[in-house]
């Protein structure tokens, strides 16, 4: 077998079993699966079936009716049930924790309703603000039927204003699937992020650890550094892929499974209902050229050091590109449109993301694309043919080195005179 | 199958560290590199096995630069040991050896024949950080020869060994030798090199200061040494003519002379005294040459 493959699954095979890469791949797969299944786990821990019992102790005698009507309207899963006795008594069920809290009905001078709620703890206000759309609500009827308006009437003073959106350019998105495509967009360009992070972080350790063990002298001495670096780069992105793999199928079965209950959740509003073939597609192109971009990078760095610790210090201007593209990109999600995600959606080290984030989001032609994918291909290039050198040099160059002046002195090592 | 190197020479910047070395190394034979810390024994490695460029000469084995096609037939122990730290013994020594070309089962037999001649069969399976520093040794040394290499480059195979493992692992140098590998090895100490090696060549601030046969090196230093032991007082014989250096024993004398006739002169002008325990005339060792020239010009 070709040496390139030799080291290649050498690579592949070690790292896909350290404990790291398992642990960090079951965590998330559990993350995954738990947010797919997030409906069925507030269910089991609601095991009541979610009903909030309430009791409501109606001074009027007229309002616990309409009243429970409306409660009943917003949230199903509000109890609500009349209650005999005294406020000390009613009081005291809440303590003994047969009711959630109750809810003293009375009217005011007015002829209007007034209320008081009492809990053990107020800390769940999304009850009490439902108890407080129904009251209001119950409020406007009766103040409407005092000053003698009729339903009709009432209907067109709560009718919504219509104020609708129509973007101009042919194609362009809607407003509806704008906000599917941010939701989705945001999800793929925290995974390039964070992956391209991760593994390029990986591939500088591993280069340093050969370094540091000395091993590598014996290495280059029988593969040329060149091959050996990216047969290096190639088996970690073929771990990140496996990783990505592991995470999409086990993402995406969960998801079918659970497919009709988290519809009507956050996750349809956030365009997860169908995810266009394009946007997955540009994900996987933009991640793939992305890794190799911050992956040669990394190599070439991690060859410069000869301790394992002087590794982060080595990437973290590297790091820190990652992180702007990353800002960039969070700031575009709101405004892809702005010239500036435009300008920066050029440069290489951004192109990932904020290209990633502008064929997502926006309707740009295809060739601004095609443009940003050959300039990152282009720069993988150049960066590769500069990087090998360095790498060559740098796998041979040991003591003090951890500035950029080495860089230099490592190309010097491989020139001929 | 020959090594050679013309006019070879290597720059970092201003500074020279090989400076118009030309050697050659027979095939099958043992070569020695001697010099002191710096004088570019490492970076005279490297050149050949093709890991930096010369800035001038040419380096050729058989007639054709080692490159990375040739590299299954080459082996190397770097003078800087290192393994996998967190690799078991076996999947290193295979991993390596398939690097250069070998297959794995091959590389399996090969490493469990090694680890029997080293007594050390029970660290197949151990990682290499729990051994100990000798023992990681032998496994580097295991990892250099494993695939059979034709042409062996050694940089100081024998330093931090204990004397029982400097004979085991002498021994194995030997027997590679005999079966048919060329090898190249530094060392400072120049009893191994004596030993062992044909041709030496000891090198100084990166050029050869001495290059040749062990014999004919011997041979043409020209100075020889002179043991005398002796019952009467030999002090007289420090200021003769031709006695290069002196230094007294217990039981007698060590003098460096110039040359054998000195010693007949010696011989006879001492007969007469007295008692004469032993008179002894022999070669120079490769320290006093070492020394002579390389320590000289370190004054």
């Amino acid at each position: 077998m070709n040496s390139f493959w030799i080291i290649l699954f050498h690579t592949y095979i070690n790292k896909l079993k350290t404990k790291s890469f398992i642990i960090t791949t079951l965590l998330t797969v559990i993350i995954v699966l738990s947010l797919t299944n997030l409906n069925n786990i507030i269910d089991i821990f609601d095991k009541d079936g979610g009903k909030e019992n309430v009791a409501v102790l109606d001074e009027t005698g007229q309002l616990y009716e309409p009243f429970k009507k409306q409660v009943k309207l917003i949230n199903k899963d509000i109890k609500l049930s009349p209650f005999e006795g005294s406020v000390t008594d009613a009081e005291k069920a809440v303590k003994e924790g047969r009711y959630q809290g109750i809810v003293l009905l009375g009217m005011n001078k007015e002829n209007l309703p007034l209320a008081t709620y009492k809990a053990m703890s107020i800390a769940d206000s999304s009850m009490f603000t439902d108890l407080n759309t129904s009251l209001q609500q119950v409020k406007t009827m009766i103040a409407a039927s005092q000053i003698q308006l009729t339903t009709a009437q009432l209907e067109k003073l709560y009718e919504p204003v219509s104020f609708e959106k129509i973007a101009l350019e042919k194609n362009a998105k809607t407003e509806e699937e704008l906000n599917q495509a941010r939701g989705l967009v945001y999800v793929l360009l925290f995974i390039i992020y964070f992956s391209v992070i991760m593994y390029a972080n990986m591939i500088a350790m591993e280069v340093a650890t050969e370094k540091s063990s000395r091993v590598m002298e014996i290495l280059i001495s029988s593969v040329s550094p060149i091959k050996q670096m990216f047969a290096k780069i190639v088996g970690i992105g073929l771990l990140s892929l496996t990783q990505l793999a592991v995470f999409l199928s086990v993402g995406y079965f969960s998801f079918k499974q659970n497919m009709e209950s988290l519809k009507e959740g956050f996750m349809g509003v956030y365009g997860f209902g169908d995810i266009p073939f394009e946007t997955i597609l540009y994900a996987v192109i933009f991640f793939i050229l992305g890794y190799f971009l911050y992956a040669t990078l990394a190599a070439f760095l991690g060859s410069l050091v000869s301790r394992i610790e002087d590794v982060q210090q080595m990437i973290t201007p590297m790091t820190l590109l990652v992180v702007a593209g990353f800002m960039i990109a969070m700031f575009g999600l709101g405004k892809p449109d702005a010239p500036f995600i435009t300008v920066t959606s050029f440069i290489p080290f951004f192109t990932p993301m904020i290209m990633f984030l502008r064929v997502g989001m926006l309707t740009i032609p295809i060739w601004e694309a095609v443009l940003g994918i050959a300039i990152l291909i282009a720069t993988i290039t150049i960066l590769a043919i500069f990087g090998a050198r360095v790498y060559r040099g740098g796998v041979l160059m040991y003591g003090q080195s951890n500035s950029f002046k080495d860089i230099k002195k490592a190309l010097q090592l491989t020139k001929k005179e | 199958m020959v090594l050679k190197l013309e006019h070879v020479m290597k720059k970092f910047g201003d500074f020279t560290a090989v400076d118009d070395l030309s050697l050659e190394i027979p095939d099958k034979e043992m070569f020695g590199f001697l010099g002191a810390n710096g004088a570019g024994k490492t970076t005279t490695f490297r050149m050949i096995l093709g890991l930096l460029d010369a800035s001038g000469g040419k380096i050729t084995w058989d007639g054709k630069p080692i490159d990375y096609s040739t590299s299954h037939l080459v082996g190397y122990l770097p003078e800087e040991r290192g393994l996998y730290p967190k690799l078991k013994v076996r999947d290193q020594i295979v991993y390596l050896a398939r690097l250069r070309g070998m297959q794995k089962t091959e590389a399996i037999t090969e490493l469990k024949l090694w680890l029997d001649r080293f007594k050390i069969p029970e660290y197949e399976n151990k990682k290499v950080e729990e051994l100990s520093k000798g023992n990681q040794q032998k496994i580097q040394f295991i990892a250099a020869v494993v695939h059979k290499p034709k042409l062996l480059i050694l940089d100081e195979p024998f330093s931090g060994l204990d004397p029982v493992n400097v004979e085991m692992l002498k021994e194995a140098v030997l027997s590679l030798k005999e079966s048919g590998a060329t090898i190249v090895f530094s060392s400072h100490r120049m009893e191994h090199v004596e030993e062992m090696c044909e041709h030496l060549c000891i090198l100084q601030k990166g050029s050869p200061v001495v290059h040749g046969s062990l014999k004919e090196i011997k041979r043409s230093f020209g100075k020889k040494n002179l043991v005398i032991h002796a019952d009467f007082s030999l002090d007289s014989l420090k200021n003769y003519p031709g006695v290069v250096k002196s230094k007294p024993t217990m039981e007698g004398i060590h003098l460096q002379i110039e040359g054998e006739y000195i010693a007949e002169k010696i011989l006879k002008e001492i007969v007469n005294q007295g008692f004469i325990r032993k008179f002894s005339l022999e070669e120079p060792s490769l320290n006093d040459i070492f020394i002579e020239k390389v320590g000289d010009s370190y004054e």
